[in-house]
């Protein structure tokens, strides 16, 4: 009954943590903790917005204690960019191109676009989920959507020049 | 016309005030094939919008809560049968011991003679077991006497 948002969960943890691998991981440890909740929660909507609290926490939580001195991780992610720097050259234009924009923003600036261009959340929802206010969510959606905008313009310019 | 909108939209969009109906709109006209020349790099990043929300979680979700229930059960289980079959098999091992019926010689000399019998047969059984392990202490004795003279 929790699997209609199980989709958000995993793009919104796949989203922080990049690795498919460890988003799955996320995910299944985030539906297991609304499942355990289950019996709390009656209503579908504040359910959500409950998953999408806990998947941020999760991962950010996991974040930090990965970036707390863990060598091996930080070699992944070095190996992770590589492999999606190598995509870049072989297509500018593909979509995989915009993810790693998105990907290099700052953790709350993609937990915004993530929540708002790409599921399309009220600004509502967002700020009850970030527990933020709706103008600080406006003002940090604006700086991401413009820092995307001017990286592409700049790629694209390249392009032609 | 469509442009004007269009470049507005994407104005207040990048100042992060268009409603979600607005933000559609834009994600429609950039599906679209005929798009501006300088606004041709906005579409990518559309695209990429619409075809990030299809991606989904394919891996089967386990609910360890569920598990946990029914692998105590089965060990509750278990364990009761186990008991059980120890308890049924030495319940039968003790009869298996002492099945003597009762009964006089005078009746049934045969049977008494019998019983008797095997009575004795446990008894001396029974002693055999007993001298066998004095029969370690007579060798320790022995070897004592052999090292103390």
């Amino acid at each position: 009954m929790v699997s209609p948002f199980k989709d958000k969960i995993f793009r919104l943890a796949k989203r922080l943590l990049i690795s498919t691998e460890e988003a799955e991981d996320a995910t299944q440890e985030v539906m297991v903790k609304l499942w355990i909740k289950n019996e709390m929660l009656s209503e579908l909507r504040s359910m959500e917005a409950m998953a999408m609290t806990m998947t941020k926490n999760y991962c950010l939580d996991q974040l930090k204690s990965k970036r707390a001195g863990n060598l091996t991780l930080v070699h992944n992610n070095y190996t992770d960019s590589q492999a999606s720097l190598q995509q870049k050259m072989e297509d500018v234009d593909s979509w995989s191109w915009v993810e790693k924009i998105i990907n290099d923003l700052p953790e709350q600036q993609k937990l915004i676009i993530q929540m708002r261009d790409i599921e399309q959340y009220e600004f509502e929802d967002i700020a009850k989920t970030l527990g933020m206010s709706e103008a600080t969510i406006r003002v940090a959606l604006s700086r991401a959507r413009k820092t995307i905008r001017e990286i592409m313009t700049k790629t694209h310019n390249y392009g032609i020049g | 016309m469509v442009l004007d909108r269009i470049e507005k939209l994407i104005e207040s969009y990048l100042e992060g005030e268009t409603s979600i109906a607005e933000e559609n709109e834009l994600k429609v006209y950039f599906s679209s094939s005929d798009v501006a020349q300088h606004l041709q790099h906005y579409q990518s990043l559309f695209s990429y919008f619409s075809q990030a929300k299809e991606e989904q979680f394919s891996r089967e979700i386990l609910l360890p809560t569920k598990k946990k229930n029914n692998l105590q059960m089965w060990s509750i289980a278990a364990s009761v049968v186990v008991l059980l079959g120890a308890g049924t098999f030495m319940y039968l091992e003790n009869n298996k011991s002492d099945d003597f019926v009762a009964c006089s010689p005078e009746d049934n000399p045969e049977l008494a003679l019998q019983q008797t019998q095997k009575a004795l047969a446990l008894v001396s059984e029974h002693l055999n077991t007993g001298i066998k392990s004095v029969r370690y202490i007579n060798e320790y004795e022995e070897s004592k006497d052999k090292i103390f003279k």
